[in-house]
């Protein structure tokens, strides 16, 4: 069957079979590898994607399911050039280790930022309650997601000198926002 | 990788197109909404529909509205908006303390309570609460309507009275003014099925149980319900005695079978235990107490 969706702003047409799982469209077809797929039993989240505007995990969706959608993939979060703060604060609170359920941290993190600025980090932790990480014990990628609702520009045009030095200095974003 | 067998898509764009697919293709098509229990069913082979009949364009079918003395839910209404939903909060709060242990933020952006219901889990949290609420299921063929009871829906493990060329609509909870009502769940782990859960709800008369549902799941409580548990409390007085006695024979009522989440007794002791709890938080948000720990 043929398919055509929205994925990261482009429209997409492709020839699939019925049973090919959104994951492995985003993956195999379209080459958009950055969206990792893990488990594959909708319980370890580094698959999601954002459909229609809410996150979802890809390897418990259809392609054929997508068709017609607006998809949005973890490519997306970067914009012309800069990354997202999302992305940013997984970079400035070590967010991650081996990198591998980074994707879909940071495509529910976004989403989360984009409905609540502000949130406690219980609601952060409640956010992410569907996605494994099995390296850092969630506390950094709490830290990271925070250092994000508190920078909602980001690290600004400053981006790559301040994030240079904050890593060599072996600075957190604790300490930077005490000093502010 | 899980792949599910080869199948036929259909896309639905209405009730009547879901039906006049459902007709065409005969007892091997299903139907599917969210998807978060039928596709891994299918990965894993345990389903092998032939054909899949989407029906994620009906939104028409996403609903959360009051009818009446009845709060009416479309079919396709998501997790999340039940967890959302003020009219719920507002009259049922079962269906918040449920929403909030039903697997995950991401996967309650797609499951829904119509799929829920018709996929049948034994271990279903949702069966639990339309059976202590008894709710009723609107459910439509070409043929017209009929109005199922949840206590009358679910026949087996993924099975329900719904014949192959029929669609779970809307479902109702009765309005009852002044109710309370909670839902208890054990799991091993955040976004698990239960290992055990129970809910209720009750209405009081002065300090009298005037009425109520008691409602399980995951414990092979027959139609998720315990109703010689509810006769053993309706009419009697909200002691915390009297909710043990009614806990008691909930417990009773279970046929509970061992398995990787634990034994027959654990998870009887959680029945009680369960209800027991339940049924006190019930009674507190009937006489409007502040919410403790």
């Amino acid at each position: 069957m043929q398919v055509t969706m929205t994925v990261n702003g482009e429209e997409v047409t492709r020839d699939i079979e019925p049973r090919l799982l959104l994951v492995h469209f985003v993956r195999d077809h379209l080459g958009l590898t950055g969206t990792h797929w893990g488990c594959d039993t909708s319980n370890c989240g580094t698959c999601v994607v954002w459909m229609d505007g809410e996150p979802v995990k890809s390897c418990t969706v259809l392609a054929a399911m997508a068709a017609g959608r607006t998809i949005r993939t973890v490519e997306d979060l970067e914009r012309d050039g800069e990354l997202d703060p999302v992305q940013q604060g997984f970079m400035q609170c070590h967010g991650l280790q081996c990198g591998f359920c980074t994707p879909g941290m940071m495509m529910t993190a976004r989403w989360l930022l984009d409905h609540d600025p502000d949130p406690t980090d219980d609601e952060i932790r409640e956010a992410i309650s569907g996605q494994f990480c099995r390296c850092t014990g969630y506390e950094n990628v709490v830290q990271a997601i925070r250092w994000a609702a508190e920078h909602p520009d980001g690290l600004g045009e400053a981006a790559e000198p301040a994030a240079a030095a904050d890593s060599a200095a072996a600075g957190d974003a604790v300490s930077e926002e005490v000093s502010a | 990788m899980q792949t599910p067998a080869p199948f036929e898509y259909e896309r639905a764009g209405s009730v009547d197109d879901a039906l006049a697919l459902l007709e065409r293709h005969g007892p091997e098509a299903r139907l599917v909404a969210g998807g978060h229990s039928l596709l891994p069913m299918m990965k894993l082979r345990l389903a092998r529909p032939e054909v899949l009949v989407d029906i994620n364009d009906l939104t028409d079918l996403s609903y959360i509205r009051v009818d009446g003395d009845t709060i009416a839910i479309g079919g396709m209404t998501r997790h999340a908006e039940l967890l959302a939903s003020p009219v719920l909060g507002e009259h049922y709060a079962i269906f918040h303390d449920a929403e909030r242990v039903i697997a995950d933020p991401v996967v309650r952006n797609r499951g829904t309570i119509g799929g829920s219901f018709c996929q049948a889990d034994p271990s279903e949290d949702l069966a639990a609460v339309g059976s202590a609420l008894r709710a009723e299921m609107v459910v439509r063929s070409t043929g017209g309507e009929r109005t199922i009871p949840a206590r009358e829906f679910h026949t087996g493990p993924y099975e329900s009275v719904l014949e192959p060329a029929e669609i779970l609509i809307e479902v109702r909870v009765p309005i009852r003014p002044g109710a309370g009502s909670a839902y208890e769940k054990v799991e091993r782990r955040v976004g698990d099925w239960p290992i055990a859960a129970a809910g209720a709800f009750v209405t009081l008369d002065g300090d009298t149980v005037s009425d109520v549902g008691i409602g399980l799941t995951a414990l092979g409580a027959p139609h998720f319900c315990a109703p010689d548990a509810e006769d053993a409390l309706r009419g009697q007085d909200a002691t915390d005695e009297n909710l043990a006695t009614a806990a008691g024979a909930a417990a009773d009522a279970c046929n509970p079978a061992a398995d990787q989440r634990g034994p027959v007794d654990y998870k009887r002791h959680l029945a009680r235990e369960l209800t027991l709890r339940a049924l006190r938080r019930s009674v507190a948000r009937a006489r409007g107490e502040a919410e403790g720990g």
